[in-house]
């Protein structure tokens, strides 16, 4: 997953890269203008994107409030989930026992659908803040401890004995040999939970909340404000955008020195 | 490094104290040489059921540079594995001269206080590819918590005598084979232990970068202090390189004879050497007494 994410990184330089991309959205965004000018589709039903951007534009204020609320909580949940994740990712490794209690129930709360803990939480923590940082963290908890224990667990048996006959201590070994074995892995499963963390947000503000763009969208569907429904949506993508764009930051400052392909990675000195 | 073994025609399976059948082969360790860097008496080493290693017993004494050759599975790694510290062992002692007084870990098992006081190189470089040369060769300092000046000097000053001076800030990956391999050995090396491990070295590389490394592993560790252990499958690596060749054979893997170099000092250790009448007449025994462990035996 890593690879793919660094490969293309790499093939498609800059700009450029993001063209064909660019390119079909637009086509397709023409073409949705087009068929709601051409049929005389209910503003209520489906806005034009002009429409829509019109609403991005005059509810600029209003938008960006509630975003603000939203990403709070996000920011707040994935800063939280990144400590559970590496505690738990960290046990799991570092001891049998814990492996064996924790691992399965972990799996087995992926089983059950998040949305329908969030009435259950806002019936125990109320509708504040803290009941949507929760929802945030069940939904990226799990990608961040998955892929990090994966990471962990991809350090050669070899590698560890080198570490021994140096003289290494076992914390010694997790600190500068295990860990930077697995910050790839770690940052594949960072870029999952990112583009979650929105959806966990949204569905806590929609059971109970007073505030964010989730709220926002549940208020405005009723009152067909359709173009405001979609507003936020995109605010949303951009927000999720903007999370997936910080981790990848984040991951080419942390890697700046990895090599860019798996082989290198591994490579074992063929002249 | 070819300072104090006898330079004399070789004694299969006859004098040496170490070498099996001699009358205190099985006693302590302080009666198979004393001095020794590394005494290994009656080691042996079981994995669930099969015998790996039996009976070994060996000596390195201080600047003395012992080959152990051998075909493959015959358990020569695992042999280093034990003298390291990484695998314990079944049976027998293992004695590591120790030059640092002052251990931290008195109380720990005697393998366990191997672990880092000797230095061991294996076939693969084991890089770490996020650290740059300089970063990884400093790793085994670094450990032990030497000081960032010391140990920026101990590095350069090391590095200069590799070669290595001009690529200490590049990427492993950025290295070729060869290149790797010495800061592999950089890295094992400066710790600076008295004994030195060396498990196919340049067994993962060409011939030709093979050959040259050969020589300037010649140049570096010439008058050096050390007790070096080397394993091979390549028995003109082990001619060239040792002042003794130990010959081991497979299931279980035991040492069955003894071979002194006796090439002349001085202008035979060079890469020419290996074409001279006596390098060749010692290279046809120690294959006659690898071939006749069986058709196993047979390597090269």
């Amino acid at each position: 997953m890593t690879s793919f994410w660094r490969a293309s990184a790499a093939g498609r330089a800059g700009v450029a890269g993001w063209l064909p991309a660019v390119a079909t959205a637009l086509v397709l965004l023409i073409a949705w203008e087009v068929i709601v000018r051409a049929f005389e589709v209910q503003r209520w039903l489906l806005p034009a994107p002009t429409v829509i951007l019109g609403e991005l534009i005059d509810s600029f204020g209003l938008l960006a409030r509630h975003a603000g609320t939203t990403l709070v909580e996000i920011v707040f949940g994935f800063a939280v989930s990144v400590f559970i994740g590496i505690s738990l990712a960290s046990g799991i490794v570092w001891s049998r026992a814990v492996e064996r209690s924790v691992y399965p129930i972990i799996i087995a709360s992926q089983t059950v659908p998040i949305f329908t803990l969030a009435p259950l939480l806002i019936i125990w923590v109320g509708t504040d803040i803290m009941s949507k940082v929760i929802v945030v963290v069940l939904f990226t908890f799990f990608p961040i401890v998955i892929s990090l224990v994966t990471g962990l667990r991809s350090v050669d048996r070899e590698m560890i004995d080198m570490f021994r006959t140096l003289g290494a201590s076992p914390s010694q070994t997790f600190r500068k040999l295990m860990v930077p074995t697995a910050l790839p892995n770690f940052f594949a499963g960072m870029k999952v939970a990112a583009v979650v963390s929105v959806i966990g947000a949204v569905i806590g503000e929609w059971v109970g909340a007073s505030a964010g763009l989730g709220w926002l969208m549940k208020l405005s569907g009723p009152q067909f404000q359709t173009a405001r429904v979609f507003a936020a949506i995109v605010v949303l993508s951009v927000l999720a955008m903007g999370l997936f764009a910080a981790v990848v930051i984040l991951e080419k400052w942390a890697l700046r020195n990895y090599p860019a392909t798996a082989s290198q990675l591994t490579g074992t000195g063929e002249s | 490094m070819m300072g104090s073994a006898p330079q004399q025609a070789s004694a299969v399976g006859g004098g040496p104290p170490d070498s099996p059948g001699s009358p205190d082969s099985s006693g302590a360790t302080s009666g198979a040489l004393p001095g020794a860097y590394l005494a290994v008496s009656g080691v042996g080493f079981h994995y669930e059921d099969s015998a790996i290693l039996e009976d070994i017993n060996l000596s390195v004494g201080r600047g003395e540079f012992v080959a152990l050759v051998g075909p493959s599975g015959c358990g020569k790694s695992t042999l280093l594995n034990l003298i390291s510290g990484v695998l314990a062992p079944g049976a027998g002692q293992i004695k590591v001269v120790n030059t640092a007084k002052n251990l931290k870990n008195q109380d720990r098992s005697e393998r366990a206080s191997r672990l880092g006081h000797v230095s061991y190189m294996q076939q693969k470089d084991l890089l770490l590819p996020w650290r740059t040369v300089s970063e990884n060769g400093r790793l085994g300092l670094e450990l032990r918590g030497v000081g960032a000046a010391e140990t920026d000097t101990r590095v350069k000053r090391l590095a200069e005598s590799f070669g290595l001076s001009d690529v200490l800030g590049s990427m492993p990956w950025q290295l070729s084979g060869g290149m790797r391999q010495r800061v592999a050995l950089l890295r094992a090396l400066l710790p600076d232990n008295p004994v030195l491990l060396l498990d196919e070295p340049f067994g993962a590389l060409d011939a030709i970068t093979r050959s040259g490394l050969q020589q300037w592993l010649l140049n570096v560790l010439d008058r050096s202090e050390k007790a070096i252990l080397l394993v091979t499958h390549d028995v003109e690596e082990a001619i060239l390189l040792a002042d003794r060749v130990l010959i081991m054979a497979p299931a279980p893997g035991r040492i069955v004879a003894e071979v002194v170099i006796t090439l002349d000092s001085g202008t035979a250790r060079n890469l020419e050497a290996s074409t001279t009448p006596e390098f060749v007449e010692m290279k046809k025994r120690i294959l006659g007494i690898l071939r006749r462990q069986g058709p196993e035996g047979q390597t090269q």
